[in-house]
């Protein structure tokens, strides 16, 4: 095998990857673990605020 | 963990919160007498003329002032949406001194011309060298912290912080590996066309990384905070962080444009640079759109307006970076001022500012206040800066085409219709007016500094206590 057909094979699997890091995290399995994960930054004590924080649905 | 309270380590990000500034005032007013010395060249004055003082000006602002907002604001956000201590102990306190050495070093061997000659990458092998161990320390202190956090998930923004300390840490190497022949002096370990291509590399991703997934991560963590609400979208978060890098490395040929390149290399540079446009502007909706629901808010926060408007330097730059990858746009831009127009769109627009914003938000807490001491010369500081970089892009928008445009006119015969100074005499205004804009930016940096010493006065330095692990879910 050419050392051409790995770079290309390379270049397709890094492609393939990244649409499935896409695919991952536009699925519906990450949508709960994404939401926590976004509120992560409000859990500190100086937010009064805490109660008027929604989180977005997207 | 639960029992004995634990704090934040805030005094390493107190020191580097007040580093910030201070060294963003000296990189700048560097910037500023340099820009003079264009103007005016009875400026240049012995060995500190323009060649010598303008690597120090960028190693500055960059690396000083941007390296310490990146390492205050990483260390700030990794403790906060960890629940973790700063671990690493003697460690900490090393990346703070070891940063500031490197320094003071680069201060003082570039004015003496001690230098590798690798724009970005001047400094000689011995500072090289401590520059690898504060990095190392830097990313084993983040990653410690991340490795003992109490929570189940790994923050966006702290994402991106660790994408920028690995990425910096394989840049540097890479690109500094050289052999010395004295303590002040070494050449590349590479050559030619490979030396100019692995420079570029450098070049781009050091914007990419340092200067754009770093910063980034200070969004991602400070524009919610200050809007009261989450990410717009966390999904686009993730796609954004991964698309930026998949792409951000191969993007760095379009830096070398028409050289001894091979020209396949070239086109793969422009087209990288041309997709980097969807994760770009996909990162600056989202953090713009952060705000949806609560625009009020941008009316009478100046913290926020900085955030926002550094967000639209962002998105601006980010269009005007790819078109000015493609060839045909290169061929006039090329070398001429547009560039530099360009990079202090996202230096002066995205870098510094989100940089300014964060480090407000961070100096009362830092300090023991609610507000800063006076918020209305936040207002000013923000109104200052904004125009400064707007006069400074539009001045060298202009002087850049016309350069480029001069350079190429020929006459019917083949022969130049332009002589090279006289595209120099014709950007002297620009010249004045880019100047002014910089005199404008070191301005509200000054007026920075005065509101923060005023917030440090009587202020108390105790450590915030870190959050109880059950507390997490709100």
């Amino acid at each position: 095998m050419d050392i051409n057909d790995l770079r290309s094979i390379v270049t397709v699997a890094g492609l393939l990857c990244f649409l499935g890091i896409v695919a991952w995290a536009y699925g519906k399995g990450s949508k709960k673990g994404f939401e926590e994960a976004a509120n992560l930054p409000f859990a500190e004590h100086d937010d009064q605020d805490g109660a008027s924080r929604t989180s977005h649905p997207r | 963990m639960s029992g004995t309270q634990t704090t934040y380590n805030d005094k390493v990000v107190r020191q580097f919160a007040v580093m910030t500034v201070i060294w963003g005032i000296v990189g700048m007013l560097v910037g500023v007498i340099i820009a003079a010395q264009l103007v005016w060249p009875e400026l240049n004055i012995g060995f500190l003329h323009f060649g010598r003082l303008r690597p120090l000006h960028t190693n500055a602002v960059i690396f000083a002032f941007g390296g310490c907002a990146l390492f205050a604001t990483s260390y700030w956000c990794v403790q906060r949406t960890s629940h973790a201590r700063l671990w690493g102990g003697p460690l900490v306190p090393f990346t703070f001194w070891g940063w500031q050495v490197v320094i003071v070093l680069a201060a003082v061997t570039l004015p003496l011309g001690m230098t590798q000659g690798k724009e970005y990458a001047e400094l000689e092998w011995p500072i090289d060298i401590l520059i690898t161990l504060v990095w190392v320390s830097y990313a084993l202190v983040f990653f410690g912290t991340i490795a003992k956090r109490t929570v189940s998930h790994i923050y966006v923004a702290n994402w991106f912080f660790g994408g920028f300390i690995l990425a910096v840490a394989l840049l540097h190497l890479v690109n500094s590996a050289a052999v010395p022949v004295s303590l002040t002096k070494s050449y590349s370990a590479y050559s030619g066309v490979q030396d100019a291509m692995i420079q570029w590399w450098y070049g781009h991703n050091a914007v990419g990384f340092f200067l754009t997934a770093g910063f980034l991560g200070m969004m991602y963590y400070f524009v919610p905070k200050q809007a009261g609400r989450p990410v717009y979208s966390y999904r686009l978060s993730v796609v954004h962080f991964w698309a930026l890098i998949f792409t951000y490395m191969w993007a760095g040929p379009h830096h070398l444009h028409y050289t001894a390149l091979p020209d396949w290399t070239q086109s793969v540079g422009m087209v990288f640079s041309l997709i980097l446009l969807a994760p770009s502007w996909g990162g600056m909706i989202n953090g713009i759109m952060t705000l949806s629901g609560a625009w009020h808010k941008l009316r009478d926060d100046p913290i926020l307006k900085f955030l926002i408007t550094s967000l639209s330097f962002y998105g601006m730059s980010t269009f005007e970076g790819p078109m000015m990858s493609i060839k045909t746009v290169n061929a006039l831009s090329h070398y001429t001022d547009w560039t530099v127009g360009h990079v202090h769109s996202g230096a002066l627009g995205w870098v510094a500012m989100v940089s300014i914003g964060s480090i407000y938000y961070l100096l009362p807490k830092l300090f023991g206040k609610t507000e800063m001491f006076s918020t209305k010369l936040v207002t000013v500081h923000f109104w200052i800066a904004t125009i400064g970089t707007v006069l400074y892009i539009a001045s060298m928008w202009i002087a850049g085409v016309m350069q480029g445009l001069m350079w190429r006119a020929v006459n019917a015969d083949g022969t130049l219709a332009y002589s090279f100074v006289e595209s120099v005499k014709g950007s002297y205004p620009f010249w004045a007016i880019r100047w002014l804009g910089g005199v404008l930016f070191l301005t509200g940096m000054l007026i920075m500094a005065y509101n923060m010493f005023r917030t440090m006065a009587g202020g108390k330095t105790q450590d915030a206590p870190v959050v109880v692990p059950a507390a997490h879910h709100a």
